[in-house]
C-alpha cells in the first residue's frame, strides 16, 4: 500500500502533498520536512532509496527520483515493489509531462487541482489502479470537461479559465 | 493585488489569483497567508456555490501546501458537496478526504452524500465517492455504505468496478461483517481477465494476506493460475507477495509454486519482476536449493550492475539470505567489502550489515580490523554506523565471540580514539561490563584505561568524556594492576580535567582517592621502609585477592607489584599534588564534586601529618609513629579493595518488600516531606541497611557481592541513580551493571561492623558461581560471568490484534466454511445460524440496518436489493459449475488443498434453511 505522495522542491517547498491516512497538519509538515532534510544531503547519482523507518515508522520504504529542481517522493510499505514504485514516478511525471507539454514546476505550482486529479486517477486509496499514461491522461480530460461543462452553466466563467490548459 | 480595492471586494479571488499573489509576496508569506484565509473564512459562509467552492478550494490549497488547519470548514464542506455541479462536488470531495477523519462531527452526516453519489450514473462521479470513502470510511459509513459496494463489485464500468475492488481494503478493515456480504463477489473478481480489475482484486488481496496469510491459503488455485497466466508484471508482482505470505504456512503449495516463480525469474526482462522473485525466493522458498541457487546468479547480476539501486536491492537481498545460507554472502565476499566505500550511502550501510553477518569468533578482529581502517577513512555518520555494529556485534549475547578479551579491550581503546566516534556511552558500559566479567582482562584493561587518562587532548573531546569516566573508574577499581600508580595519580589529577562534566569529574576525584590509598597503602602497611622497593614485574595473580578479600587481605595486596618505585618521596609529592589540585574544588558548584573533593582531602589531612612524619623519621621509629596512620590507611583501603561483581538485571525484583512499605502507593507526597525533613529513618527506605544484611544475604545466588567500603563511591553514584529514579528504591535493589551506575551501595555504616559477613558473603559468591579459575596464561576463552536470567534478552511476545482476528474470522468462515465460527463481531446482532442460511442473513442484516439507521427509500433499496439476489444466485450457479470444472482440474493436477473441497462441497449444497430473521419477508425467492 502506498503511503504518501509528496512532490517538493529543491528548496523544500512541498508542491504537493497526499497521505493516505488522515495526519494532522502539523504532523504532515513535521513528516515533510524529515523528508526534505534527508534528501538535501544526497548526492546525485546514488540510489533512490531512503531509509524511511526513522521518519514513517515501522515497514516503510520510501523511493524518490529527481526531476530539475523537484523532488518525486512515493513512500509505501512492503506490499509494494521498490523497483515498480520507482517505474510508477516515472508514469507520473510522463503523464505530467503529457498533460503540460515539458512540465515545469511552475506548472505544478499553478494547477493544484489537475495534479491532484492526475494522482488519484493513478493511486486510489493507496492502490494502484492505473500505471498507463494513455488511459490516464484520457480520464483527466474527460473530468475537465465534465467540470467546464458544469462551470458553463453558471455565466462566471472565472474558474473555468484554469482548467482549459490544452 | 496587494492593496484592499473595490476590484477586491466585488471579485473573489481563484485559487490562480491566491497563487500568484502567494507568489509575488508584496507584504510577505505569512500576511499574505493570513490575509487570503481571513477572506476565505468570510466567503466561505456565501449562499452562493460558487464563491463557496472557491473559497474552499483555496483553503485546501493553504491547508495541503501551507499546513493551515481546515478542520473548521468541514460543515461547509458538506454543503458544497450538496450542489449538482461536478465542478463543486470535486472540490468539496477533495477538501473531506484532505480534512475529514474518524473524530470529524459531521462524518455521520455525508453517508447519504455518499450514497447518492455511489449511485449515480456518472461514473466521475462514483469515483469521486469511493475515492472519498477509501480515505474515510468508519465502521458506521462502512457499514452503512457495504450493499452500496457490492453493488458497485460487479459495475460494468471497468472504471467504477476496479476503484470499488479497491475501497473493499478500507470497508473490511473497518466492518469485518462486511466480508460475508462482499467476500464472494471480490473472489468472482479474482477470474476476470480484464488486466485492470485483476490487478485491482490482487492488490487487494496482497494486503489482505499480509495481514493474516492463513485465512486466504483456500485462493492458492486462483492465485497459482493467475501466477502462471499473468502477462502484466504488476499483477505478478502482486502475486509473488501474496505466495511469498502463504508458502510457509503449506509445504505441499510452495513444492507446485517454486516452479514457475524459477521459470518467471528465468523469463522476465523486467528488473521490477525478476526482483520481487528473487525476494519471494529466498523469504520464502530458501529451503529450496536449486531455486536459491537462481536467486543467487541473479543477486550476483544485481550486484555488479551499475545502477546503484540494483545493487543496493542485490546487497538488500543478499541480507535476507544470509540468515539461512551464509555461504551465499561469503560467495559474494569481494563485492560486499568492496561495496564498504562506495559512495551510496544505502549500498554502504546495507554491506555493513553483510560483512556483521560475516563475523565469526574466528575473523572476528580481522573483519574488526577492516572495519575500524573504513571508519577511520569514512564521514561521521557512517564511521558511527560501523562503530555502532561492532560494537553490538561484539557484546552480542555477552561477549559471545569474543575469545581474546585483551585484543577487544584494546579495540575498545582504539575505537574511541577515531576523531568521529560518538559512541562514548556504549564503549563506556562495555568497558565497565567487561571489567566486572572479566577477571583475566583486567590488566590489560587498566593499561588501556591509563593510555586514555594521559591523553590530555582527549579531555577536549566532549564524545569521549563517557569512555574517560570509564577509564577513570577503571583505573580506580583495579589499580592493583597498574604499572604505575603515581602516573596514573597525576592523569587523574591533571588540570584539564576542568573540561569534564561535573558527575565525570566526580569519578575522577574518587578514583584518585582509590589511587591514593593503593599508594599509601603499598608504601606504609605493605611494609613501612620497603615501600620504595620496585619488585619485578611479574603481576602477583589476584585469584588471591578474590579469595582472600575482607579485613584480610592486606597481605595478599602487599604483594602486588608496580614497577614505578613508589618512594617517601614520591608520597609526599603525592600528597602535594592531590591537595594542590582539589583545594579549588572546595568551591565546586557542584555538590557531587565538592564532596569528593572534601573527602578525599579530608583523608588526606588525616593521615599527612603522621605520614610525613614517620616518613621523615627513621625505620625503626616508624613502625611506631606511623601506627596510627597505617591503620586508617589499612582500613581504607580494605573498604577499596572489595570487589564489584555484575548485577542481575532482575535483582530488584528478588528483593522482598520491607514490612510496612507500600510499594503501589503513590509516594509524591512523601517527596516534600523528605525535603523538609533531614532523612527519614532508616528502615522504611534508607540507603543504607546495616539491619538488612541477613535480607542481602538471601540473594547471594545473585552474585550481589558486598564491597563493603564502598563508601564515598558510592554515595556519589547512588547520587546520580537517586537523580535517575527518585529518592525512593530499595537499598538492596543493585544497580544494572549494564547501566551507568556502578554496582552497589553500601552503608557506611558496614564499612566497619560488617566487614566481617560482608567479606564472607562475597566469599559465599565467589565460591558458588564463579568457577575457579586456574591462572594460565596461554590465552584460552577467559571465564565471562553471566547471570542466570538477566542476561537474556526478555522476549517480546505479539499477538495480532483483534480487530485482524474479527477480520480474519469472518474470512475464514466464508473460505473454509466451518460451522463452529460464529460471526465474531458483537456488532452482529445475529441469532445463531446454520452457517448456510448465514450469507443471506447477513445480507438482510446489512440492509436491515441501512434501514433502520436511515430509514429511507424503502422501495428503492428493496429492488436493489432484489436486483443484487438476482446476480448473487446467477452467479452462485455459474460459480457452482465453474467450480465443479475446476474441481476436475484441480484432482488431474494433484490438488492439495481438502479443506477448499470441503468448502466448495458446502457451497455447492442447496440452501435448504431458510433466514431466520423474520423482519423482512423472504426476498431470496
Amino acid at each position: 500500500m502506498i503511503k504518501a505522495v509528496m512532490v517538493m522542491n529543491t528548496q523544500g517547498k512541498s508542491r504537493l502533498a497526499k497521505f493516505y491516512e488522515y495526519l494532522s497538519v502539523e504532523k504532515q509538515q513535521e513528516l515533510i520536512r524529515g523528508v526534505f532534510s534527508v534528501l538535501c544531503s544526497r548526492a546525485e547519482n546514488v540510489s533512490n532509496f531512503i531509509d524511511a523507518e526513522s521518519i514513517f515508522g515501522q515497514d516503510s520504504r520510501l523511493v524518490y527520483k529527481h526531476f530539475a529542481t523537484l523532488y518525486f517522493v512515493f513512500v509505501f510499505d512492503s506490499s509494494e515493489n521498490e523497483l515498480a514504485v520507482l517505474d510508477l514516478i516515472q508514469v507520473f511525471v510522463e503523464t505530467l509531462d503529457k498533460c503540460f507539454q515539458n512540465v515545469c514546476e511552475l506548472d505544478i505550482v499553478f494547477n493544484y487541482s489537475k495534479i491532484h486529479t492526475i494522482l488519484d486517477e493513478m493511486v486510489f486509496g493507496g492502490q494502484v489502479v492505473e500505471t498507463s499514461s494513455s488511459e490516464i491522461m484520457k480520464a483527466v480530460e474527460e473530468i475537465s470537461k465534465l467540470e467546464a461543462a458544469s462551470n458553463a452553466i453558471s455565466l462566471i466563467p472565472k474558474s473555468a479559465s484554469g482548467w482549459r490548459s490544452r | 493585488m496587494s492593496g484592499p480595492s473595490l476590484m477586491d471586494s466585488l471579485f473573489q479571488r481563484t485559487l490562480e489569483d491566491l497563487i500568484k499573489g502567494l507568489r509575488q509576496q508584496l507584504i510577505g508569506e505569512q500576511a499574505f497567508i493570513s490575509k487570503a484565509l481571513e477572506e476565505i473564512r468570510k466567503e466561505i459562509k456565501s449562499t452562493d456555490l460558487s464563491t463557496k467552492s472557491t473559497a474552499l478550494l483555496k483553503l485546501c490549497y493553504l491547508s495541503n501546501l501551507h499546513f493551515h488547519d481546515m478542520s473548521f470548514a468541514a460543515f461547509h464542506a458538506l454543503e458544497v458537496l450538496s450542489s449538482p455541479r461536478f465542478s463543486h462536488k470535486k472540490i468539496a470531495y477533495h477538501a473531506i478526504s484532505l480534512s475529514f477523519h474518524d473524530s470529524t462531527p459531521v462524518l455521520l452526516l455525508i453517508t447519504n452524500h455518499l450514497r447518492k453519489d455511489l449511485t449515480s450514473t456518472n461514473e466521475f462521479e462514483v469515483s469521486l465517492s469511493l475515492q472519498c470513502l477509501s480515505r474515510i470510511a468508519n465502521v458506521d459509513l462502512a457499514r452503512d455504505l457495504t450493499p452500496e459496494v457490492f453493488t458497485l463489485l460487479s459495475s460494468n464500468k471497468l472504471y467504477v468496478r476496479k476503484r470499488a475492488v479497491a475501497v473493499v481494503l478500507r470497508v473490511f478493515e473497518k466492518y469485518p461483517d462486511s466480508v460475508r456480504v462482499c467476500f464472494k463477489r471480490l473472489v468472482e473478481n479474482l477470474e476476470n481477465y480484464d488486466p485492470q480489475i485483476l490487478s485491482a482484486v490482487v492488490g487487494v488481496f496482497s494486503e489482505l494476506a499480509c495481514k493474516d496469510p492463513r485465512s486466504y491459503l483456500p485462493l492458492a488455485p486462483e492465485f497459482y493460475k493467475i501466477l502462471v497466466d499473468s502477462k502484466s508484471n504488476w499483477i505478478s508482482i502482486k502475486v509473488l507477495k501474496i505466495f511469498a505470505k502463504l508458502a510457509p504456512l503449506e509445504p505441499r503449495l510452495s513444492n507446485r509454486v517454486v516452479e514457475p516463480i524459477c521459470d518467471l525469474m528465468r523469463k522476465t526482462g523486467a528488473k521490477s519482476l525478476l526482483f520481487e522473485c528473487v525476494r519471494t525466493v529466498v523469504t520464502s522458498f530458501s529451503e529450496y536449493e536449486s531455486a536459491v541457487r537462481l536467486a543467487v546468479g541473479k543477486i550476483r547480476e544485481f550486484l555488479v550492475d551499475e545502477d546503484p539501486n540494483l545493487k543496493y536491492l542485490g546487497l538488500h537481498a543478499l541480507s535476507i539470505v544470509a540468515s539461512k545460507h551464509l555461504w551465499v554472502v561469503s560467495e559474494n565476499k569481494e563485492v560486499v567489502i568492496k561495496s564498504l566505500s562506495d559512495p551510496d550511502p544505502n549500498i554502504k550501510i546495507e554491506s555493513l550489515r553483510l560483512v556483521m553477518a560475516m563475523v565469526s569468533e574466528h575473523n572476528v578482529a580481522e573483519i574488526s580490523k577492516v572495519l575500524v581502517n573504513y571508519a577511520l577513512k569514512s564521514d561521521p555518520l557512517f564511521c558511527n554506523e560501523i562503530l555502532g555494529s561492532i560494537l553490538s556485534t561484539c557484546s552480542r549475547n555477552v561477549y559471545e565471540i569474543i575469545v581474546d578479551f585483551d585484543w577487544y579491550v584494546s579495540l575498545l581503546g582504539e575505537m574511541s580514539r577515531i576523531p568521529h566516534c560518538q559512541m562514548g556511552e556504549e564503549i563506556e558500559n562495555q568497558l565497565i561490563d567487561i571489567g566486572l566479567r572479566v577477571k583475566d582482562v583486567r590488566l590489560e584493561l587498566v593499561r588501556v584505561a591509563r593510555d586514555l587518562l594521559i591523553d590530555p587532548a582527549l579531555l577536549g573531546n566532549s564524545f569521549l568524556h563517557r569512555v574517560l569516566s570509564a577509564a577513570a573508574w577503571v583505573s580506580g577499581e583495579y589499580v592493583e594492576f597498574s604499572r604505575n600508580p603515581l602516573e596514573l595519580m597525576e592523569a587523574l589529577l591533571q588540570p584539564r580535567t576542568s573540561l569534564l562534566p561535573p558527575s565525570i569529574m566526580a569519578i575522577y576525584i574518587q578514583s584518585a582517592f582509590k589511587v591514593l590509598v593503593f599508594c599509601l597503602h603499598t608504601c606504609f602497611v605493605r611494609g613501612g621502609s620497603t615501600a620504595g622497593v620496585s619488585a619485578s614485574a611479574s603481576y602477583e595473580s589476584f585469584d588471591d585477592l578474590s579469595i582472600e578479600n575482607g579485613a584480610g587481605s592486606t597481605v595478599a595486596h602487599g604483594q602486588t607489584c608496580t614497577s614505578a618505585p613508589i618512594t617517601n618521596e614520591s608520597i609526599v609529592n603525592l600528597l602535594k599534588l592531590v591537595e594542590l589540585a582539589l583545594s579549588p574544588l572546595l568551591g565546586s558548584h557542584d555538590v557531587e564534586v565538592q564532596e569528593r573533593a572534601r573527602n578525599l582531602l579530608g583523608f588526606v589531612d588525616l593521615i599527612k601529618l603522621e605520614a610525613l612524619n614517620s616518613l621523615g623519621q627513621e625505620e625503626n621509629d616508624s613502625e611506631q609513629k606511623g601506627v596510627e596512620a597505617t591503620k586508617i590507611i589499612r582500613l581504607v583501603h580494605d573498604a577499596f579493595s572489595k570487589e564489584l561483581g555484575p548485577v542481575s538485571l532482575s535483582a530488584q525484583g528478588k528483593v522482598p518488600v520491607p514490612d510496612g512499605l507500600t510499594l503501589n502507593e503513590n509516594l509524591g507526597d512523601l517527596e516534600t516531606i523528605c525535603s523538609d525533613i533531614e532523612l527519614p529513618s532508616s528502615n522504611t527506605f534508607s540507603f543504607g541497611y546495616p539491619s538488612e544484611e541477613k535480607d542481602v544475604s538471601s540473594f547471594s545466588n545473585l552474585q550481589i557481592k558486598e564491597d563493603s567500603g564502598q563508601s564515598n563511591e558510592s554515595t556519589s553514584l547512588l547520587a546520580e541513580h537517586r537523580k535517575r529514579h527518585g529518592l525512593y528504591y530499595l537499598p538492596s535493589g543493585k544497580n544494572e551493571v549494564i547501566s551507568n551506575d556502578y554496582p552497589p551501595a553500601n552503608d557506611p555504616a558496614l564499612q566497619g561492623d560488617n566487614n566481617d559477613t560482608a567479606s564472607d558473603l562475597v566469599k559465599l559468591t565467589a565460591e558458588s558461581l564463579v568457577p575457579k579459575r586456574k591462572p594460565n596464561h596461554s590465552k584460552p576463552r577467559p571465564v565471562v560471568v553471566k547471570l542466570d536470567e538477566a542476561d537474556e534478552k526478555p522476549v517480546a511476545v505479539k499477538h495480532p490484534e483483534s480487530r485482524d482476528d474479527s477480520l480474519s474470522g469472518a474470512v475464514r468462515d466464508i473460505l473454509f466454511g466451518s460451522e463452529d465460527i460464529l460471526p465474531t463481531s458483537s456488532r452482529s446482532n445475529l441469532p445463531s445460524s446454520n452457517r448456510k442460511g448465514k450469507e443471506k442473513q447477513h445480507m438482510i442484516t446489512q440492509v436491515e440496518s441501512k434501514e433502520n439507521v436511515v430509514g429511507d427509500g424503502n422501495s428503492s433499496s428493496r429492488r436493489r436489493k432484489d436486483h443484487s439476489h438476482g446476480k448473487e444466485r446467477r452467479h452462485r450457479k455459474k460459480n457452482a459449475e465453474e467450480r465443479n470444472e475446476t474441481d476436475r482440474k484441480e484432482k488431474e493436477s494433484s490438488s492439495n488443498h481438502p479443506r477448499r473441497h470441503k468448502s466448495r462441497q458446502r457451497a455447492e449444497e442447496p440452501l435448504k434453511v431458510p433466514p431466520q430473521t423474520s423482519v423482512i419477508p423472504d426476498f431470496l425467492l
